[in-house]
């Protein structure tokens, strides 16, 4: 579904992103695990399509075409979902017209009418129901006053009403107290398809116990320096990233 | 969501879109202002004695008087010399109904979206359409009159209604109260006129359309809405103009009479040509509208301001009545290099009066907006209360955007509160609804009505429709 190749990316004159070679297929869930300023905020957002970075290098293929030169909307289109580390504020307009929004855009693209409205207020409830998202959330404003906690609850209800094709997580847990973790974690597990891809990008272990990944990378300086299976997250969590740093150190030595 | 899928489709689609012009003939006087004029526009509309001299003295009121310039704007001062005072579409006869329109002034009626038949019965919606200097037609006048309600012309009240507008005309904005007023007072030409007596409802929306079409024209409408003791009644005015690289003048008065216990809702969707994107042309707004509340009546004024290269215009509440009510929701957006210096005066003079003054400034490409506000609260206004916000919103970084609040307090029980923001449509947010597959300019549009919503709401339903796509189409391709 998703491969990327050689990819080298960054702002202004600062590299950040130095070779970044991962495949993502069908039915999979990766993390990508990593120190502070490994990089994984701006690996997600280059895919995304964010232009202040600056793609220098490799290439990006989503089903098998290269999306280099789509603007972020028609990469969301395709089904491409970035569940945001900090989600925006957007004043007035409320949680289910912006849903609406989303959609029927999405669906203008592919040259779809907009959704009927009794159709949409039924998505919407149905997704509600499954995390456990309270009434009166859907004619709050956007982000709006919300807590840590209800704004990465609301980026995983666009995605569960969106439904994209892969869904990139960046940092969801963070902010997140125990309880509120499990609901999101849980609203993923169920998402899941055959048919559907999560990244899921992370500093911690802790919410890949309630996630289990296929696979696990480790990104530092810009590279993925180790892949793995799940247990990697659980030599990670135990022993640090230190460990892996300095190995990488000693082969480039 | 078909709603806003419209007003999405218009923003991907034009510039202004009413910058056509009528080709139709006109009764026009030369150019210029003199004694001699002011006595031609009088006799020309058959005006009684005692409007023509309140014409002549407000001449003479307005040839003492300077400019005002103390607004945040800067224009080339009009030339009131080079102005035609009195231009008229020529009709042959006077209309039986309004099957008899004109064809040109019909196809004009059709490109502005205004029906004056049944559509608008439906949309329960009475129009008054002001053509440079003459109202032309106004629709349901009979309908209305079977509920006592006066709904006309002024020019038609000033015969019919003799006693009425001599009572209230120049009560709220007397003649000499500003350089514009003074010079609307002597020379105006039409407007409308209505009267909802005692409590009555008005069952429909009154509504008037103003088009300047004529070149080297100014428009001096003057309205005069008067609610009898207990009455409600809900009025819009739209405005337009050709796109002409001439600046027009548009001064208006506006007065607002609200007996006890009755609320008048006055609702602006301003859309006059703004000038082109090098700031030639278009329209300046010098507009004077002021509204007297007496005992527990409310005004509510609400506007939408998004077109005229230069708006000067305050419309404000004087709350001589106790528990008085007066609200001002404004929307004022500015593009490319339009000025605006538009807010608000409310004079609290009764007791337990209450006003809320909520303005959105949003300011994009090269313009200035300013908030301008006076809050005075008199010694006799025991328990007053005012709630401000002033908010401002900027797109790029070669615009401005100014807060002029003024607060006069003189009574110690009084409770005034002012709240400001500025802030900018961020890339942030613009990236956010980019990855839910919103585009670029929809985005805009859709942040801009969000931090419009407490103003759009307040605007009955349908014109609420049509403000939202004039935000929309009025900041296009202001970022990016």
């Amino acid at each position: 579904m998703l491969k990327i190749k050689g990819l080298k990316a960054g702002v202004e004159d600062n590299n950040i992103l130095k070779g970044i070679d991962l495949q993502v297929n069908k039915g999979e869930i990766h993390a990508i695990m990593g120190p502070n300023g490994s990089g994984k905020s701006t690996l997600s957002s280059v895919i995304a399509g964010k232009e202040e970075y600056e793609v220098e290098g490799g290439s990006i293929e989503f089903d098998g075409t290269s999306i280099m030169d789509l603007s972020p909307e028609e990469r969301a289109h395709l089904g491409i979902f970035l569940s945001f580390q900090y989600p925006v504020e957007i004043p007035g307009v409320s949680v289910s017209n912006f849903i609406k929004t989303s959609i029927n855009e999405t669906r203008k693209a592919k040259g779809l009418e907009p959704m009927p409205a009794g159709e949409l207020l039924k998505l919407m409830r149905e997704k509600m129901e499954l995390l456990d998202i309270k009434k009166g959330f859907l004619s709050r404003s956007l982000n709006q006053g919300f807590s840590g906690g209800e704004k990465k609850r609301n980026e995983i209800f666009q995605l569960a009403t969106l439904a994209p094709k892969l869904a990139i997580l960046d940092e969801t847990d963070s902010g997140l107290d125990i309880d509120a973790l499990k609901i999101v974690a849980n609203g993923i597990n169920k998402l899941r398809t055959p048919e559907n891809a999560t990244i899921v990008i992370t500093h911690y272990q802790r919410l890949l116990d309630y996630i289990v990944p296929d696979f696990v990378h480790v990104l530092y300086n810009g590279r993925i320096v180790k892949s793995g299976t799940k247990e990697l997250a659980f030599e990670l969590e135990a022993k640090g990233y230190d460990w892996i740093i300095k190995e990488v150190e000693e082969q480039c030595i | 969501m078909t709603e806003e899928d419209k007003i999405l489709k218009e923003v991907t689609g034009a510039e202004y879109k009413y910058g056509f012009t009528t080709d139709i003939e006109s009764d026009k006087i030369p150019k210029g202002l003199s004694e001699d004029v002011v006595r031609l526009i009088s006799a020309k509309k058959n005006e009684p004695e005692w409007l023509l001299e309140r014409r002549l003295k407000a001449f003479e009121v307005w040839k003492k008087m300077d400019e005002p310039d103390w607004a945040n704007v800067s224009y080339k001062k009009p030339d009131y010399q080079d102005i035609i005072y009195y231009a008229a579409p020529k009709q042959k006869k006077k209309l039986e109904s309004l099957d008899d329109l004109d064809p040109e002034m019909r196809k004009t009626f059709e490109k502005l979206g205004i029906s004056l038949n049944e559509q608008k019965r439906l949309a329960g919606v009475a129009v008054d359409f002001v053509m440079d200097s003459v109202s032309v037609a106004t629709s349901f006048k009979d309908k209305l009159l079977e509920l006592g309600i006066i709904f006309c012309s002024i020019s038609d009240a000033v015969i019919e209604y003799p006693d009425l507008v001599k009572k209230y005309l120049g009560s709220v904005v007397p003649t000499g109260d500003n350089f514009f007023s003074a010079l609307n007072s002597a020379v105006f030409t039409d407007g409308s006129f209505c009267y909802i007596p005692k409590g009555v409802r008005c069952p429909m929306e009154l509504s008037t359309y103003f088009r300047i079409n004529e070149a080297g024209t100014g428009q001096f409408e003057r309205t005069l809405l008067v609610a009898d003791q207990g009455s409600y009644v809900s009025y819009l005015e739209g405005c337009t103009a050709p796109m002409r690289d001439e600046n027009q003048l548009h001064a208006a008065v506006v007065e607002l009479i609200a007996l006890d216990d009755a609320e008048i809702k006055y609702s602006t969707v301003q859309n006059w040509y703004p000038g082109n994107e090098e700031g030639i042309g278009g329209v300046f707004n010098f507009v004077t509208k002021r509204g007297i509340c007496h005992d527990r009546a409310k005004i509510s004024w609400t506007q939408v301001e998004t077109g005229s290269a230069v708006t000067w215009k305050y419309p404000s509440c004087i709350l001589k009545g106790d528990d008085s009510v007066g609200e001002f929701y404004s929307v004022a957006v500015t593009n490319n290099l339009q000025q605006a210096d538009t807010g608000t005066k409310m004079i609290h003079i009764g007791k337990n009066s209450k006003s809320t003054i909520i303005s959105k400034g949003i300011c994009a490409g090269k313009s200035e907006g300013s908030y301008r506000g006076l809050v005075k609260i008199m010694k006799s206004a025991e328990n007053a209360r005012n709630f401000s916000q002033c908010d401002s919103l900027l797109m790029g970084d070669k615009c401005g955007s100014h807060t002029f609040p003024y607060i006069e307090v003189k009574n110690k029980s009084a409770k005034v509160e002012h709240e400001a923001t500025t802030s900018k449509i961020g890339e942030d947010q613009i990236f956010y609804c980019n990855q839910r597959g919103i585009g670029t300019e929809e985005a805009i549009a859709l942040i801009v009505n969000g931090y419009c919503k407490d103003v759009l709401n307040q605007l009955p339903m349908e014109f609420a429709v049509e403000a939202q796509k004039l935000l929309a189409i009025s900041l296009e391709g202001s970022v990016g």
